[in-house]
């Protein structure tokens, strides 16, 4: 205890340790991107993981710092995308995205940066009017109204008469993905390759900000909220403010990720935002370890290379030999899938990190290599 | 008019009467676990498959549905006793996780046994023939629904009024602890909400899957939900508000899925606006509105949070 509290008022070198380590994987991603053909599995995972890592992150915020049980995710980040989506949709694709609404409403378009913020903005301006009615809930009747409001979402998002912003059910696309982040020399070829890099970078960016966030008077309130809400009020703290202000940043952030989301798929449609998503969100979050945020990140992108690479090989059929091994045929890898879920949840509740960070680990890990000098002499 | 509005009442009423059925499953687990089993729907769907299965494997229809009914009941008692039990100590939200986790695993197996393709469902004679009533053309299950249900009702309150095991679990729903105390054998007391919940289930699964006749694995989520609402609706805990809640519901739903035309019928709106979208949607902010005004719903005990 008393370490973590010196740990606070200086930077201590596992902290410096720990940004060292993430620097590094940045620096790898940079150079692997530059030698390994852009078509590898390797990219689509880091890319997909990012994304997934900054909406279970912000989730994380939510559920794990707060204990505000939210299954909105999914309709923060459909508003997300879709508010990306409308706003970058380059001047000369708008006739044929929206073919059937005569070039829609939106006649402008925005840099793709200024549209993602707006994207995350309307996000938390649509968690701030939900939030009015359904924060002052209790646990599960807070899961459900939010899994509701998001249902709400979808079919809004969908609906004919929003066409010429939304596009009715169609799907939008054209409109700049992860891929235009290359940068092309002069004679067409790509000269430098960023589209895995940028990603990276925006993800890590906002999950910095969620650390600060949670690091501060603010993120131990949320804590406190956590722990026991009564004890917390009695303590002065305001639980209706805190608790918006930590549902509006989550969804915030949820709606960058959906943005992000967007411009991973490179097309978007209202109907693919189902609360299948949410919960595939909730189960990273729960492997992870609910309230780590290192937890989440790693997560994701196990989760993510795990259903879209390393278990690929369960959904064809194999041969060893002579000998067809049974059972493996499309879908068998979700069922593995959710055995593994399973496990996790039932009996390693506390997923892989628990309520730890990475500098806490490298705590550990120093405290254990010191104790073994003490033991030499 | 009467003749525009009085089709989509008709399938409301049969529909909320399968919602019903569901939502006592959600009712009675919240009474006695505080626990959303959101496995719930999924099992409804579970139940729609195996009749699909038996029915294609050569089983007579008059044998199908009974052992369907058996079979589901079996798998809410296994789901309880491998996912729900060992987290009986741990916090509400774990519980929760872990029913997300099965409703997960049941959509997936789902996906991989029928390979993601719609299943025809097996038509029942009787209760699938076409029926005319006030002159409105629909298959019987729409009038046998209603009937049925408030039976199947009626009986579970005479059940939990009137016997011992109903007794216990009035008592466990009311306290946890104590009615361990007082002998009460808890697990078996859970397991039997959880069987009669996922029989009823059973049941509303041949009833509406006659009506929709197409299975996938997606099929239960949407149900599930809006059984789950009907019952937050009625007061979670209470059987009665479950069943009015999922009237209410089903009727509204099937109005709003109707109201372009009915609403153009009556000369209000000059074409279709498309509000047949909003009838899911509808369904969740009533929901919210209802939670936001009244958190207890219609019929539901108040409770103070004790310090």
């Amino acid at each position: 205890m008393s370490n973590s509290i010196s740990s606070k008022k200086k930077i201590d070198s596992a902290t410096i340790i720990s940004a060292v380590i993430v620097a590094c994987i940045y620096v790898a991603v940079f150079i692997a991107e530059q030698f390994i053909p852009a078509t590898s599995m390797l990219f689509t995972v880091l890319k997909k993981g990012a994304t997934y890592a900054l909406v279970a992150v912000s989730m994380n915020l939510c559920n794990g710092f707060t204990g505000i049980f939210s299954l909105g995710q999914a309709g923060f980040m459909l508003i997300g995308a879709y508010v990306y989506g409308i706003f970058t949709i380059p001047q000369a694709a708008r006739m044929d995205v929206y073919q059937y609404y005569n070039g829609g409403l939106v006649q402008f378009t925005l840099p793709w940066f200024i549209a993602m913020i707006l994207g995350g903005l309307a996000a938390a301006f649509f968690a701030f009017l939900i939030g009015m009615p359904v924060l002052r809930l209790k646990s599960d009747y807070l899961a459900i109204a939010t899994l509701g409001f998001a249902e709400i979402i979808r079919a809004l998002f969908q609906w004919d008469k929003l066409g010429p912003v939304t596009n009715g059910s169609n799907m939008l696309r054209l409109f700049p993905a992860f891929n235009d982040f290359n940068i092309k020399g002069a004679n067409g070829q790509v000269a430098v390759y960023l589209s895995t890099l940028v990603p990276l970078l925006i993800a890590g960016v906002c999950i910095g900000v969620i650390i600060l966030l949670i690091n501060s008077t603010f993120g131990r309130a949320l804590k406190a909220i956590r722990d026991d809400e009564i004890a917390a009020e009695a303590m002065g703290i305001r639980l209706a403010s805190h608790k918006r202000l930590a549902f509006c940043i989550s969804s915030f952030f949820a709606g960058v990720g959906g943005a992000m989301l967007a411009m991973y798929q490179t097309t978007v449609q209202a109907k693919s935002f189902t609360t299948a998503m949410t919960y595939e969100i909730l189960l990273i979050v729960v492997i992870g370890g609910i309230g780590s945020v290192t937890g989440s990140c790693i997560s994701s992108f196990l989760f993510v290379a795990a259903s879209e690479w390393w278990l690929r090989f369960l959904d064809q059929k194999q041969m060893i030999g002579n000998f067809e091994v049974p059972l493996l045929r499309n879908g068998f890898r979700l069922v593995v899938f959710s055995i593994i879920i399973m496990i996790v949840v039932l009996f390693f509740r506390q997923g892989i990190m628990g309520t730890k960070e990475l500098p806490d680990l490298i705590r550990g890990w120093q405290r254990r290599g010191k104790g073994k000098e003490a033991q030499g002499k | 008019m009467w003749n525009t509005v009085f089709p989509y009442i008709l399938s409301g009423i049969s529909v909320g009467g399968q919602y019903a059925l569901i939502a006592i499953g959600y009712t009675m687990v919240y009474g006695i676990l505080r626990l959303i089993n959101f496995a719930h729907g999924d099992v409804f769907m579970v139940a729609g498959i195996i009749m699909v299965y038996m029915a294609a494997s050569g089983v007579p229809l008059w044998l199908c549905i009974p052992l369907v009914l058996v079979l589901t009941a079996l798998i809410g008692f296994v789901i309880e006793r491998v996912a729900y039990k060992p987290l009986r100590s741990a916090p509400r939200m774990s519980a929760m996780i872990s029913a997300i986790g099965v409703s997960y695993t049941l959509q997936n197996l789902v996906l991989y046994i029928t390979g993601g393709l719609n299943q025809i469902y097996p038509t029942i004679p009787w209760i699938s023939d076409s029926v005319t009533i006030f002159g409105a053309t629909t298959k019987r299950v729409t009038i046998v629904t209603p009937f049925l249900t408030i039976l199947l009702v009626v009986a579970l309150v005479l059940l939990i009024n009137h016997t011992k095991i109903g007794m216990a679990m009035r008592a466990v729903s009311r306290d946890f602890e104590t009615s361990q105390l007082m002998g009460i054998k808890i697990n078996s007391v859970i397991s039997m909400t959880f069987v009669i919940g996922t029989f009823l289930a059973g049941v509303a699964s041949i009833l509406y899957f006659t009506n929709y006749t197409t299975v996938i694995q997606t099929s239960g989520a949407m149900p599930g939900l809006k059984a789950f609402v009907a019952a937050v609706f009625g007061g979670i805990g209470s059987i009665p508000g479950a069943v009015v809640g999922a009237f209410i519901i089903g009727i509204a739903e099937n109005i709003i899925k109707g109201l372009d035309i009915i609403l153009f019928k009556a000369g209000i709106i000059p074409g279709p606006v498309g509000l047949a979208t909003f009838s899911d949607a509808f369904t969740f902010a009533l929901l919210i509105i209802i939670l936001a005004v009244k958190p207890t719903g219609l019929f539901g005990e108040k409770i103070t949070d004790k310090v």
